[in-house]
């Protein structure tokens, strides 16, 4: 083992090549295997990881990159209010079909809540516009977001 | 007592939910098996080449190696295809297509897989390729395959020599009706091959059992066709091979033919070992399938009134190198042509070629998008040369009622009057029009398009058992594969509505080639109905069984009881008097006849041609299925510095029949709104000779949030198909249809420029408004 990383609060020591990206290290190592492989080329967002807070792309992020930051998965991003408040908004509005997209969705929005708690839709899919999805036409998930969003605010406020 | 809420019209979520918005969903990627190999392919670099030979000694010097296979592990005897036999299980012989799979290495690690199938060496003769679907059709072109004609195959398809197949299909006297025409309109189009781009590549895992029967795991639309193909192409016995299936991460036609599963399987009995394979975005691109590119020559005619009295039409396919989906393709391109229209006078013809390209197959619409990109654009031409709203033209002209499709199949159930008054009603049509100049500003010009068209879903057979478990809940099975539309959930919804119980008292079975009755596949908009009408079937013998019971339990006759909510049965007037489904159960199992079973399976049998109307010829299906029907309004937004066509609004309005979850059925029309904004759009695949140029989503373009119109309006139209489950019919293509046409109707109505080619580009409508005024894009 010849890295240590920090991935859901938790301390992983893994083996990784200086080649190998995040994305393996999580899926193949670690079996968090909710972040998909799309593209491998940082485009289709499905792989979408936060890194200190910020959305990231595993599989462009070198596994050895990553040593001393934060790196949370949708694996360890359930017990934040925001995912849970993302993650009910998302099944009420039918905001995924296949769901393959939807956990990098989900953490692309948890990340964009935690800066930003009142999204119009603009800022939404710019927050998002680097994930792709090849089902749902993207209104429901806009949708999802702001309802998610109007929920931890009326949450906030009672 | 859990009361009974209707099941049927509720917008319950998926019932897979939680484990997709948790990330606990499981896709072939996800699957991981006991000393499991992973597998990599190796491709053609030549679009037309003998294989002479094979050195692989390289590769399996490579520590980690299991075993290798190629083409030399094919019997040649053996081939796959859904209309014609004409395709191995992977390269055998000769490579057809950049690309194909010629080989498969199966190693310890991915990244030992990968590094061995660069060292596998073949020797190829390269040959001169086909690559223009209209120049293979010349005499003197290479032949793709070298007897092309002696291919078994399932109808009269006419293979010669680089013809995959021909259809013809004619009703009426088109040549006498020309003269008839006050108004003719006459264009050739040409549309281009679109990716399906389902977010999760095609993979497979295969495990062979000690006794050597198979099983297979794999991204896939059907797992009977996935058990068919691989062992059509591998010579196997069907009950040596199940095939299941994880969570797929989408398909639009894609995955319901095979893509790797063959070569896995024959991979997997090599080594003898669990094996799996999973295509890197590249691979999936240049080895899958892609949608048609079509060429189309059409001619449409009128009467001074806006009467339509005559089409002629002729298609000409890229089929790429094997037949796959291609004859089906062509033949319902020529069925839908027409739209849904009274044309009474119409002549459609066209041409599959084999060229030396990766194979064209289904993709949601199968063809209605391309020749409804050419036949509403004539509509909306006419309109124009005659000084007649677009939408009042096609009113006129409109199938109302049962009128007949054209060829003679009767439409049980037609709401596309409706549809086209929504969208119009909802897009303020005329006032919107009419104030489109004053809303230009800048360089931007708006304009309004209008498209309608059809779509037949219920094509072949499918099955569904429903159990009655001892405690009184059900299990439904139907072997109809979720591929994420949801038809787990409208199933369930329709087994728990007819028997009267919550939807969480059902539980659906996770399809399975061992035990789930056939279904043909998750295709052709079909699942709702064809796999609906036999849930409501079983469910009805279900319920038979259950009050045999509970007359005998109750001492009364049969036609005394009935189903309550909630999972009960009882005397009708009689409110006491009634037992809980577990009770019957109960009975049937431990007391008397047995565990309650209801079982179902059928297939649609109304012809499509009916031969005192029309002359048919190669069409590869006699019985397709029921109409939906949509109408569509978009506003377009066209840059005339750049070209470039935006939609900020629109309006998508489809008669599902009955729409079973709504909430389901308008993400299937917003899905399907954005997929052919991408086609209409934006999205190409391009060849570089016989290479795929880019086969990467960084240049592969397809829509993305910034696309999303700011106004997407799904509508919903109930006209209660009487053959149909709860009066329900289909929604999975439709939605996609009519986009490219209504996009192409307000381009043209925003800066005068008539799209022939897809996808309208900024540089090709550029181009256009540079040219002198009416010049096509």
């Amino acid at each position: 083992m010849n890295l240590e990383l920090q991935i859901n609060g938790e301390t992983a020591r893994v083996e990784a090549g200086q080649h190998d990206t995040l994305l393996t290290v999580l899926r193949d190592q670690l079996q968090l295997q909710a972040a998909k492989r799309g593209c491998n080329q940082g485009v289709c967002g499905v792989c979408t990881v936060q890194v200190d807070g910020w959305p990231a792309r595993a599989c462009l992020s070198l596994a050895h990159g990553c040593a001393g930051a934060q790196v949370r998965t949708l694996e360890g991003l359930h017990h934040t209010p925001a995912m849970q408040a993302l993650q009910r908004a998302f099944t009420e509005a039918g905001a995924f079909q296949c769901g393959f997209c939807t956990p990098g969705m989900l953490v692309a929005a948890e990340a964009l809540l935690a800066r930003e708690p009142a999204p119009d839709a603009a800022a939404v899919k710019a927050a998002l516009s680097g994930n792709l999805c090849r089902c749902t036409g993207y209104l429901k998930i806009v949708e999802a977001v702001q309802a998610a969003a109007a929920a931890l605010r009326q949450g906030a406020s009672a | 007592m859990s009361s009974f809420i209707q099941a049927v019209g509720a917008s319950i979520p998926q019932l897979d939910s939680d484990e997709k918005v948790t990330g606990r969903a499981q896709y072939i990627a996800d699957l991981w098996r006991p000393g499991m190999l992973h597998a990599a392919i190796v491709q053609s670099p030549h679009a037309h080449a003998r294989i002479r030979g094979y050195d692989l000694q390289a590769a399996l010097a490579l520590p980690g190696v299991r075993a290798i296979v190629t083409g030399d592990d094919l019997d040649a005897a053996h081939r796959m295809g859904a209309f014609i036999k004409d395709e191995p299980a992977f390269a055998k012989g000769k490579v057809r297509y950049v690309g194909e799979i010629v080989a498969a290495v199966a190693a310890d690690t991915e990244a030992i897989a990968r590094a061995a199938a660069r060292l596998v060496r073949v020797d190829y003769e390269v040959l001169p390729a086909a690559l223009d679907p209209e120049l293979a059709l010349q005499p003197g072109a290479p032949w793709v395959h070298d007897d092309a004609a002696s291919y078994v195959k399932v109808f009269d398809a006419g293979t010669q020599g680089n013809v995959c197949s021909r259809t013809t299909l004619s009703e009426g006297d088109v040549a006498a009706a020309w003269a008839q025409c006050d108004v003719v309109v006459e264009r050739r189009y040409q549309t281009q091959a679109q990716a399906h781009l389902s977010l999760e590549p095609c993979g497979a895992l295969a495990e062979v059992d000690a006794q050597g029967r198979i099983t297979l795991w794999s991204a896939n639309q059907s797992v009977f066709r996935v058990q068919a193909n691989v062992c059509e192409s591998l010579g196997l016995p069907m009950t040596r091979l199940r095939c299941q299936t994880p969570r797929v991460g989408a398909g639009f036609g894609n995955k319901m033919e095979a893509h790797v599963q063959p070569v896995l399987v024959r991979l997997a009995m090599k080594a003898r070992r669990t094996v799996r394979l999973i295509l890197s975005r590249e691979e999936d691109f240049e080895t899958v399938r892609a949608r048609h590119p079509f060429v189309i020559r059409m001619k449409t005619g009128a009467k001074r009134d806006g009467t339509l009295l005559a089409r002629e039409v002729e298609l000409v396919l890229d089929g790429g190198a094997y037949g796959d989906d291609s004859p089906g393709v062509l033949g319902y391109a020529l069925l839908m042509n027409v739209g849904p229209y009274n044309i009474p006078n119409v002549h459609a013809h066209g041409q599959v070629a084999y060229t030396n390209k990766m194979r064209f197959g289904a993709f949601r619409g199968f063809g209605v998008p391309q020749v409804t990109f050419a036949s509403e654009q004539q509509i909306d031409e006419i309109a124009l040369q005659l000084g007649l709203d677009p939408i009042e033209l096609r009113r006129r002209n409109l199938k109302t009622g049962n009128a007949p499709w054209f060829c003679g199949q009767q439409v049980a159930s037609n709401g596309l009057t409706q549809c086209l008054a929504m969208v119009e009603h909802a897009s303020g049509w005329q006032a919107a029009r009419a104030a489109r100049a004053q809303r230009a500003q800048g360089d931007k010009r708006i304009g309004y398009g209008v498209a309608t068209s059809a779509h037949i879903g219920g094509l072949l057979a499918s099955g569904a058992i429903v159990r009655m478990l001892e405690d009184g809940s059900v299990l439904l099975n139907t072997g109809a594969v979720d591929i994420g539309q949801g038809s787990n959930t409208v199933l369930t919804q329709i087994c728990a509505e007819a028997l009267k119980i919550a939807p969480e008292q059902v539980a659906i079975a996770s399809p399975d080639t061992d035990g789930s009755p056939y279904n043909w596949g998750t295709t052709a908009s079909r699942v709702t109905y064809v796999a609906g009408r036999s849930v409501v079937q079983a469910a009805a013998e279900v319920e038979k069984k259950i009050k045999q019971h509970a007359s005998e339990m109750l001492e009364c006759a049969v036609d005394d009881l009935e189903l309550r909510a909630g999972g009960r049965v009882g005397v009708k007037g009689v409110p006491g008097r009634e037992l809980p489904f577990a009770a019957v159960s109960g009975r049937a199992h431990w007391a008397a006849g047995g565990p309650i079973i209801g079982s179902h399976s059928w297939v649609f049998d109304q012809k499509t041609v009916d031969p005192k109307r029309a002359v048919a010829t190669g069409l590869p299906f006699s019985q397709i299925g029921i109409f939906s029907f949509t109408a569509l309004v978009v506003e377009v937004e066209v840059d005339i510095l750049t070209g470039k066509v935006r939609v900020p609004r629109a309006w998508s309005a489809v008669d599902v029949g009955r729409a079973i979850n709504p909430q389901l059925v308008t993400g299937q029309i917003e899905g399907a709104f954005v997929q052919g904004l991408g086609f209409a759009l934006t999205e190409e695949m391009v060849w570089d000779g016989g290479k795929l140029a880019n086969p990467t989503l960084m240049d592969y373009k397809i829509p993305t949030f910034a696309e999303l119109p700011e106004v997407l309006k799904a509508y919903i139209v109930e006209s209660h198909e009487p053959t149909g489950p709860f009066g329900a019919k289909s929604v999975g293509e439709i939605g996609m249809n009519a986009v490219a046409a209504a996009i192409a109707n307000g381009v043209a109505d925003a800066v005068g420029v008539r799209a022939e080619r897809l996808p309208m580009s900024g540089e090709r409508i550029l181009q256009a408004l540079l040219q002198p005024a009416g010049a096509a894009a």
